[in-house]
């Protein structure tokens, strides 16, 4: 256990060795994060805050907050955990840069103050709204119409004054910049966005001096939502997080489950997750790919890259019934098993994508163009990207060797030759590269799973799980209870309050679920890497060009509905 | 070209037919993207279903060359003023396509977050359906558009009329 110096300083704690938390004292806490951070705990994966109003356990006090924090050899993790007898405590934002945001939320959707946090004011909520949505108390339709878009003037004010561009009077009023700025809005609606987000730039002619960010546009409650909906119904709503690889969604949604119920997937279930997994990693690169190189004006590989994606939908469609938003995983399984013919339609998408690949490294590998745009622009450090708690492609392009897949190998990737694709400038050209190796990479386990896959059931033989057969349902009055009870009460998980996470297209891809025995999740938390990717935007994008800004938010690939949940 | 082919000939016809029959061959979208529609929007430009088919494959992204909005995606009460404001800027005539459930009725988001239907804010011509809807349903959708517009009078003034929850009473 690579934090029992952490166990032994708080030998009063108690900790949970199955879901790797550690429950510290309100006091304590701040300590041992930064002990923790001491240690090795460099990398903050999610602050988040659990109401416990109407809880099945007694607790000490209504809100709890949860710190989880990965080792920077990425192979384990911990939660420490604190019972908060008034809704404040001190802000963590001076050990990791993510905190900053990540607090903002939390402070947003419960309402918990962050005492010496730089600007605690809401982030996914808008500026009038009154209340706190996750807390238990707060209805769930209870919808606040915005009337007038955020002034962001007061932040730019902020961050130039530290930059000393700005002065204060003693009234707090901040003066004209000393320089001659220009203020320009990139967003909410811009084509360059992707999504809805703002960016709030100020602009030294065409450089960027400062840059504030505003999300939370696509804000769609899912964490609310999930309260209201048994475990099974939860899947439609992960497919719409990271919509562009819904499946992957579906699956680190159902692990998570499935680990706290204790099941162990058949083999077929298993081979079949990752197949499905890897296809939809290469089509999230694809559209993000696509997408980027329009930004920088190569039209033609849009097509080149686009029209592969479209033939892995009609693979999909033959297979979940649906084209993006795929909802195909069950609790302890899937919905179909694998249709006839699949072998061939799958050779025929590997071909194209190959094609599609090669045809467009041929374009912009040795493209000039390409790589005066691209080369060590919007750089980030490999320091940084940690402190950020960036994930995925994109940390990798800053020379971070972690990989889910490889750190902490789930289903059959212990067992699967494949290579973790790291850069080493962590630039724009980085992180695009990276994902053009990462698809060669994923259609290689694509390959090895090609005629590998064992036969059996694609369910967990388990009648608290799985639905019986309709034939069953209709022919016997057990069958028909049986169907009854697991649509009406769901999956019924045991109390407990659990992370567990997997590689996903966009980077370390989490969910923290707290159980109370029924068949509705008391709370659900995604650790989002879009989230902390975008906190990072900002102090990659300074000091860089207008246009240079436009490529890096396509390059980090930030997916709103994964980021504003 | 045109001139020098019909000679000396005349065409009546009533000015609403011969306006709406330019406008519905070539209606310029502003595709307001939030969501996963949008990425189906995506494939609805792309090759395979290639909206240019139905002149409409210039996509805007300034409403004020725009006369088409294409609502793609979840509209939440943050974004619901930037809806309008698009919205507002966007020259007369216009048209809106409501794309996907959420746009259309909040769909499976009924909760504090999530416009229960942008028709709360703006007025739609046409609803498509789905989560998020297929290229051809979008298709569709376009075509009713065209034929929907053939029926429409220059001097209409029936969308102007339009008061929704964040105008001015």
């Amino acid at each position: 256990m690579i934090f029992s110096k952490l166990l032994n300083t708080y030998e009063n704690a108690s900790y949970d060795e199955d879901t790797y938390s550690l429950l510290l004292n309100e006091e304590e806490i701040f300590e041992a994060v930064e002990l923790c951070y001491e240690m090795g705990g460099e990398f903050l994966l999610d602050i988040t805050v659990t109401d416990y109003l109407d809880y099945v356990l007694e607790t000490p006090s209504r809100f709890g907050l949860v710190y989880t924090i990965r080792h920077k050899h990425f192979k384990e993790f911990i939660l420490l955990k604190c019972f908060l007898s008034e809704p404040q405590c001190n802000s963590i934002s001076h050990l990791y840069k993510c905190a900053n945001w990540l607090e903002r939320e939390v402070y947003d959707q419960y309402g918990i103050h962050f005492l010496n946090h730089p600007e605690l004011s809401r982030i996914l909520n808008h500026w009038q709204f009154d209340g706190h949505p996750l807390r238990k108390d707060y209805p769930i339709t209870n919808g606040q119409y915005c009337t007038d878009t955020l002034d962001l003037m007061p932040s730019m004010n902020k961050k130039l004054f530290e930059m000393g561009l700005v002065e204060k009077d003693e009234n707090g009023e901040y003066s004209e910049a000393n320089k001659d700025l220009m203020f320009i809005n990139v967003g909410p609606s811009h084509p360059a966005t992707h999504g809805t987000i703002r960016n709030f730039c100020a602009l030294d002619g065409e450089t960027i001096i400062a840059n504030v960010s505003e999300i939370g546009y696509l804000h769609r409650g899912f964490e609310k939502s999930c309260e209201n909906h048994t475990y099974n119904q939860i899947i439609p709503y992960t497919d719409r997080l990271d919509y562009c690889s819904a499946t992957t969604n579906n699956v680190a949604f159902a692990k998570t489950v499935e680990e706290m119920l204790g099941l162990e997937l058949p083999p077929r279930a298993v081979a079949i997750r990752v197949l499905v997994m890897e296809l939809s990693r290469i089509i999230n690169h694809l559209v993000c790919l696509a997408a980027q190189l329009v930004d920088m004006g190569a039209l033609t590989n849009y097509w080149y890259l686009y029209n592969p994606r479209e033939s892995s939908y009609k693979f999909f469609s033959k297979l979940t019934g649906a084209r993006l938003t795929n909802s195909y995983m069950r609790i302890g399984g899937m919905s179909y098993d694998l249709y006839e013919g699949y072998e061939e339609d799958l050779k025929i998408i590997i071909k194209e994508i190959e094609e599609g690949v090669s045809s467009t490294l041929s374009m912009i590998e040795h493209n000039r163009i390409f790589q005066d745009r691209t080369q060590n622009v919007c750089p980030i450090s490999a320091k940084d990207a940690l402190s950020f708690g960036l994930s995925g492609p994109n940390l990798r392009a800053c020379g971070v060797d972690f990989d889910m897949r490889e750190k902490n190998p789930y289903y059959l990737y212990n067992e699967l030759d494949f290579d973790v694709v790291i850069g080493s400038v962590g630039d724009i050209y980085d992180r695009v590269m990276v994902r053009f190796e990462e698809i060669n990479q994923s259609l290689r386990i694509i390959k090895q799973l090609q005629g590998n896959i064992p036969d059996g059931a694609i369910c967990v033989d388990d009648r608290s799980v799985i639905l019986p057969d309709k034939q069953e349902v209709y022919g016997s009055i057990e069958g028909a209870m049986n169907q009854f009870k697991l649509i009406y009460e769901g999956v019924k998980v045991p109390v407990k309050e659990y992370y567990s996470s997997l590689e996903a297209s966009n980077g370390e891809l989490g969910f923290y679920i707290v159980s109370n025995g029924s068949g509705y999740p008391h709370k659900v938390k995604v650790k989002a890497p879009s989230f902390t990717a975008m906190a990072a935007y900002s102090s990659m994008v300074e000091g860089s060009m207008l246009a240079d800004a436009i490529l890096n938010l396509g390059s980090i690939n930030i997916i709103a509905g994964e980021m504003d949940r | 070209m045109g001139v020098e082919l019909l000679g000396d000939a005349v065409i009546a016809t009533r000015l609403d037919e011969a306006v709406n029959w330019a406008r519905e061959s070539s209606l310029w979208p502003f595709v307001f993207g939030t969501a996963c529609c949008a990425i189906e929007f995506m494939s609805t430009a792309a090759s395979k279903h290639d909206i240019s088919r139905f002149g409409a494959e210039v996509v805007r992204f300034s409403p004020r060359q725009a006369d088409l909005l294409l609502v793609a995606g979840t509209i939440s009460y943050k974004q619901a003023p930037i809806l309008k404001q698009i919205y507002d800027q966007m020259p007369y005539p216009k048209w809106v396509i409501s794309m996907g459930a959420c746009a259309c009725s909040g769909g499976f988001y009924d909760n504090y977050t999530t416009l229960q239907g942008i028709d709360d804010i703006i007025p739609v011509d046409v609803y498509v359906a789905g989560c998020p809807p297929r290229p051809e349903s979008v298709l569709d959708a376009l075509m009713m558009l065209q034929k929907e517009l053939q029926k429409e009078s220059l001097s209409s003034e029936e969308k102007k009329n339009f008061i929704g929850k964040l105008d001015d009473l």
